[in-house]
């Protein structure tokens, strides 16, 4: 047997060769992960806070007669009173398919064309396929202003009185 | 003229144009375009009712596809100011504009119907089996592809079919659980349809998407003709093969020729839709996804997204295992595998255009499942209970034909392939002609 054979080591599992293979194949690897992460960064969606105008000054509480619902179109959102008299900031956008739902107050309900479903005056689902109730925006009140802040969408199962806002 | 001939066979072919047989073989292996085919075809599979010219259709519309679309863009900005008045001015002042646009839009929707016809074809002749397994799994791929293509395109005009429709149809990737929000807000590059989602929309449609699709053809053609080409019966005798020219180049030239010559009438007569401007605050009425998505529209108007989802994914998977599923290859080549199988397929096929009305009909008039079984929630109620008794009835119709006809499995397995498509026509059909405002049904005659 010549002598300069490399012999391998009886306890030795990987071999010099194929330790540095593997070296190459995991940098090669991490390499590849890095510019997966730095493509999906690059095109990752970029959320500019307050968007639709941020919050949305809707006016003095007593211009909403309780039963009434207002659009206001650039907040997306329908601000509704309830018989009560409490308020609810309630999305335009139908939590089924994400079409704008409109409101037709001869039916007294919110009307989605895509899909046909039917919510009431607070929200709630009165006709399928929409899964559950309106989203809505949270009100805030100031010196009996109403505001709405529409950055962030409150999703919610059904109605619960706990949802109005009360000047 | 015959120098201006010799000089274009000069171009075509290295050598002079072919007097025989052997020449003509070396003019198909030496020539860039036609090396593709082999130089010579078994006769059978020759014959137009093996193919219908289904593949060579699709391939030819893509050709088209790329380059009417680049002329497109040449007229076209990508921002939701301009984006309109740019196709506005399509359809108005620039010379065939309309043509131009007419040609696209409706080579796209036919690719949709062809891709569709030929993993049809495919299926009949049983051509998944075997080696033609991972080609069959890369066709159900450029499928995808081709309806990736037709959405993405959708929203490029920016008109109100266009916002609603991609409105809809990126909702309900919405309930794809833990991902699905991720993956819509991803593709609109925020949380509603708008200019960064027309961006993202174009720059997939125009330069990601074709090359997929350049590269995804390539694979496709290379593995049918190392798979062993068109799948063709058992042959008694020893086949006789003829030479690609004339026999198959002369048949390729006519079918595109007519496909040509129809597009081209079809898009003068009727021109492309554009309605008006998008309008994110009043929604069409009825508001409908473009047509190829509307048998899963009308699935929506019956069932949980979320079931009708399922019920769709679990559609491409099956057709994605069928290799697995269905390896009897004894009948390989025989459209719909015999006549028993045949049979399974007919059934299949009148009892979706029986059942699939109906069930539509009850399920709108009559049943209403959320309310019957009030306490418990519409996922299940509205979502799993349909999903589930959908398939039933999908394993029912395969026990039947099992036991019905004596049918095999590879037999049961037609009835059931020809049921799936033929109730998701129907579906599409009652979708796009028996849905009125506010997605009622309604009778349109």
């Amino acid at each position: 047997m010549a002598k300069n054979t490399p012999q391998p080591k009886q306890n030795e599992a990987v071999s010099r060769r194929d330790f540095l293979a593997l070296g190459a194949g995991a940098l090669g690897l991490i390499g590849l992960l890095q510019t997966g992460g730095m493509a999906l960064q690059f095109l990752a969606p970029r959320r500019v806070d307050g968007e639709f105008g941020g919050v949305v000054a809707v006016g003095p509480a007593e211009s909403f007669p309780p039963g009434s619902v207002t659009e206001f179109p650039d907040g997306r959102f329908f601000l509704a009173r309830a018989a009560d008299g409490g308020f609810l900031a309630v999305s335009r956008r139908c939590t089924h398919l994400g079409c704008a739902v409109s409101w037709h107050a001869a039916d007294g309900q919110f009307a989605c064309p895509c899909h046909g479903s039917h919510f009431d005056l607070i929200g709630d689902v009165q006709n399928p396929p929409a899964p559950r109730a309106l989203d809505t925006y949270p009100i805030t009140v100031s010196d009996g202003a109403l505001m709405v802040d529409t950055a962030k969408a409150q999703q919610r199962d059904s109605f619960a009185p706990e949802q109005l806002v009360y000047v | 003229m015959s120098w201006l001939n010799a000089m274009i066979d000069r171009l075509r072919y290295r050598s002079a144009p072919p007097p025989e047989d052997r020449s003509r073989m070396r003019a198909v292996a030496n020539n860039i375009v036609l090396h593709l085919h082999p130089t010579r075809v078994p006769a059978p599979a020759l014959r137009f009712s093996r193919t219908w010219g289904l593949g060579g259709i699709s391939a030819l519309l893509s050709v088209l596809l790329i380059i009417t679309g680049v002329l497109l863009m040449f007229r076209y900005d990508a921002s939701i100011e301009r984006a309109y008045p740019a196709v506005q001015a399509m359809e108005t002042v620039i010379p065939f504009g309309s043509l131009l646009r007419g040609i696209h839009h409706w080579a796209g929707n036919l690719l949709m119907i062809t891709v569709v016809l030929h993993m049809v074809r495919v299926f009949a002749a049983g051509g998944f089996r075997g080696e033609r397994r991972m080609n069959w799994v890369v066709g159900l791929g450029m499928l995808v592809l081709v309806l990736t293509f037709n959405f993405t395109g959708y929203l490029l005009p920016w008109d109100q079919l266009a916002f609603w429709a991609i409105t809809v149809g990126t909702g309900l990737l919405t309930y794809v659980p833990l991902v699905g929000q991720m993956v819509s807000d991803f593709l609109l590059g925020g949380p509603e349809v708008g200019q960064s989602a027309l961006r993202n929309f174009y720059a997939l449609h125009v330069a990601l998407l074709p090359v997929v699709l350049i590269f995804g053809l390539s694979y496709h053609f290379w593995r049918v003709r190392k798979d062993g080409g068109v799948t063709i019966p058992p042959q008694s005798e020893q086949v006789v093969r003829l030479t690609t020219i004339p026999h198959l180049v002369t048949a390729e030239l006519g079918v595109a020729l007519i496909t040509l010559a129809g597009l081209l009438i079809f898009a003068m007569a009727v021109p492309a839709p554009l309605e008006a401007l998008a309008n994110a605050a009043h929604p069409p009425n009825p508001a409908k996804a473009a047509w190829y998505f509307l048998g899963v529209q009308e699935l929506l108007l019956h069932m949980h997204p979320l079931a009708a989802l399922a019920l769709a994914a679990i559609g491409l998977l099956g057709l994605a295992v069928l290799p697995l599923w269905d390896r009897d290859s004894s009948d390989e080549g025989v459209y719909f595998r015999s006549p028993t199988g045949r049979m399974a397929g007919l059934l299949g096929a009148a009892l979706a255009i029986v059942l699939t009305p109906l069930l539509v009909l009850v399920d709108e008039l009559w049943l209403d499942l959320p309310a019957l079984l009030a306490p418990t929630s519409t996922l299940i109620s509205n979502g799993l209970l349909p999903l589930l008794l959908t398939l039933g009835g999908l394993a029912g119709i395969y026990a039947g034909l099992r036991r019905g006809l004596r049918a095999r499995h590879s037999e049961a397995l037609v009835g059931l392939f020809s049921f799936v498509m033929v109730a998701l026509v129907v579906l599409t059909a009652v979708g796009i002609w028996f849905r009125g405002p506010n997605m009622a049904l309604v009778w349109p005659f």
